[in-house]
């Protein structure tokens, strides 16, 4: 580019110069800054699928481990991990979806409601092993749950339904008002206006929140360290009341308390887990795109 | 204003909406309401115009509860549809909706079909007969003057209508449960000459057979459309007298000047 084919101003060429040189390295180290924050992620996919693709088998995903984990498969652990996410999510859901929909459409704004966001937001931030001591605490030993799964799932859906209400908060709230001002106007209760306008209109987003919120749950290691996990179980669960295996947990034992573990096991487990996640992950991205390419406002 | 009759009124038309005393205060203070007396005639174009921020769209949202909704911190006095207190207690507000119609400034369809759109209210009120639906959605669509151009497209979503043919259908939207009364809050404002030459021209048909109560964009519509009109200024009322008087010889020196332009 010329200095005089890019301003008319012909006076001060040196100084546009540097202006576009300027203009071009902040762009360079935008781009630049965008490219290092996706280049974790790749390298994370790659390196864990490379080293653990070749460990996955149809005996890896559907047998009992043996001989001390170092062998075998890690089926109890899926479905650990699977009935854990069905739990949280069974617990976390109705809650969230309902204090997200009560905090948007009918909590008016005074100290009491401004009390419950402060709460959600310090909640959100509570670290994760903290949560597992408070279920251990509560669930496990003061309500005799014991190790199980309803005390990890209890646990879990804790930690995941800030996420759930905050997100479903934001679905509710960007849809227009103008819809519910019509709705009520041509003689509609709040509740039909929820239930007819504005859920429909938010679901795309809640379900968005409801699965990265599910996903998260389902990578916890220190929730479920002292509610649910267990170290060695080669069984399956046979109800909510028993322990399980679990895949992140699984993925810490093996890698730091079994001796002599073959190290294509640990990132087997490793692709297993992070697979779980992406799928979920792709699961609320088609949900995502789908309903904006659908939205009517 | 002491009596809520009409001033140089030579006939003496029946009220359907009673205006006594009404007092509304928002608890930021913005656009209240104060002590306004109105009696607003049946089958006839009642316009309510003033500068911004006088009370307008208020009064109109008092009229069928709306205001339920915002931050209202006094509301006293009285309004009376048909001889019933629309402000007490034991008032049914969604029966009250339902017989009050209301078109907003600008067209808000709802993310529905065309069809949808106007069967929403009617299926809220569990009318769910197919061909008392369908009949509903023709007539009010005729009755908007919109029939013609969206027969053939009705299960279409409704934001494809354009900004005119969205306004009408929110027409349609508000007569489709027959009620007796119509509010529309500067429903022209969004639309271009020609979509608002059709909107006044359809109001000037639906008062035969409804109670308008229209706060216009401008006062050049405010004069084309009016057979009553009040002056509101800070919320307060400050003139009302049939249209044609209003508007070719004010009272008051305030509306004189709001007329002829002088402020505003």
């Amino acid at each position: 580019m010329t200095d005089s084919a890019s301003t008319p101003s012909k006076a001060r060429p040196r100084n546009t110069k540097r202006r576009n040189l300027i203009q071009r390295l902040g762009y360079m180290g935008m781009i630049l800054a965008a490219a290092i924050t996706v280049a974790p992620i790749i390298l994370i996919v790659v390196y864990i699928y490379s080293r653990g693709l070749p460990a996955i088998s149809l005996e890896f995903l559907s047998a009992m481990p043996k001989d001390g984990m170092r062998a075998g498969g890690i089926f109890p652990a899926i479905v650990g991990t699977f009935w854990l996410t069905i739990g949280t999510g069974v617990i976390a859901v109705p809650l969230g979806v309902g204090a997200a929909i009560y905090l948007s459409e009918y909590a008016p704004d005074n100290r009491w409601t401004r009390t419950i966001r402060i709460a959600i937001i310090n909640l959100a931030g509570i670290p994760s092993v903290v949560y597992g001591l408070f279920g251990l605490g509560l669930f496990v030993l003061f309500l005799h749950f014991g190790t199980s799964i309803l005390a990890g799932s209890l646990t879990l859906a804790i930690m995941t339904i800030p996420v759930i209400i905050s997100t479903s908060e934001e679905a509710l709230r960007a849809v227009p008002n103008s819809f519910r001002v019509v709705s009520i106007s041509v003689g509609g209760t709040r509740w039909q206006t929820i239930q007819r306008i504005v859920l429909p209109q938010a679901l795309p987003g809640i379900l968005t929140g409801v699965i990265l919120g599910l996903e998260r749950a389902a990578g916890e290691t220190a929730p479920i360290l002292f509610t649910v996990a267990s170290f060695f179980l080669p069984r399956l669960p046979a109800s909510i009341f028993d322990a399980t295996m679990a895949l992140p947990y699984h993925l810490f034992v093996i890698s730091t308390q079994v001796p002599g573990m073959p190290i294509k096991i640990q990132y087997g487990t490793a692709v297993v887990l992070l697979t779980f996640v992406l799928i979920m992950n792709g699961f609320a991205t088609v949900i995502r795109s789908r309903a904006r390419a659908r939205r009517q406002w | 204003m002491e009596t809520p009759t009409i001033a140089n009124s030579g006939r003496k038309p029946q009220s359907k909406i009673l205006i006594e005393d009404l007092t509304v205060c928002y608890s930021d203070g913005t656009e209240s309401l104060r002590q306004i007396n109105l009696a607003i005639p049946e089958n006839a174009i009642t316009v309510l115009f003033g500068p911004a921020g006088g009370g307008k769209s208020t009064l109109l949202r008092t009229i069928n509860r709306l205001n339920d909704l915002a931050d209202v911190v006094e509301l006293t006095g009285h309004l009376y549809l048909d001889g019933r207190d629309v402000l007490a207690k034991d008032c049914d507000v969604i029966a009250l909706r339902r017989n009050i119609g209301m078109v907003f400034a600008r067209p808000v369809v709802l993310p529905m079909s065309i069809r949808q759109n106007l069967t929403y209210s009617l299926e809220l009120a569990g009318i769910h007969d197919s061909t008392r639906l369908n009949q509903a959605v023709e007539e009010s669509l005729n009755a908007a003057a919109l029939w013609e151009e969206v027969q053939d497209r009705l299960d279409e979503p409704a934001v494809k209508l354009s900004g005119g043919q969205q306004q009408r259908l929110c027409i349609a939207r508000a007569l489709v449960l027959k009620p007796e009364v119509i509010l529309l809050d500067e429903p022209t404002s969004g639309l271009d000459p020609i979509s608002t030459g059709k909107v006044e021209s359809s109001l000037q048909t639906l008062k035969e057979d409804y109670t308008i109560v229209l706060v216009p964009h401008s006062v050049q519509q405010a004069a084309r459309v009016a057979d009553y009109a009040a002056f509101m200024l800070d919320g307060r009322m400050i003139e009302y007298a049939e249209g044609k008087l209003l508007f070719t010889n004010p009272k008051d020196q305030r509306t004189e000047d709001y007329v002829e332009g002088r402020f505003g």
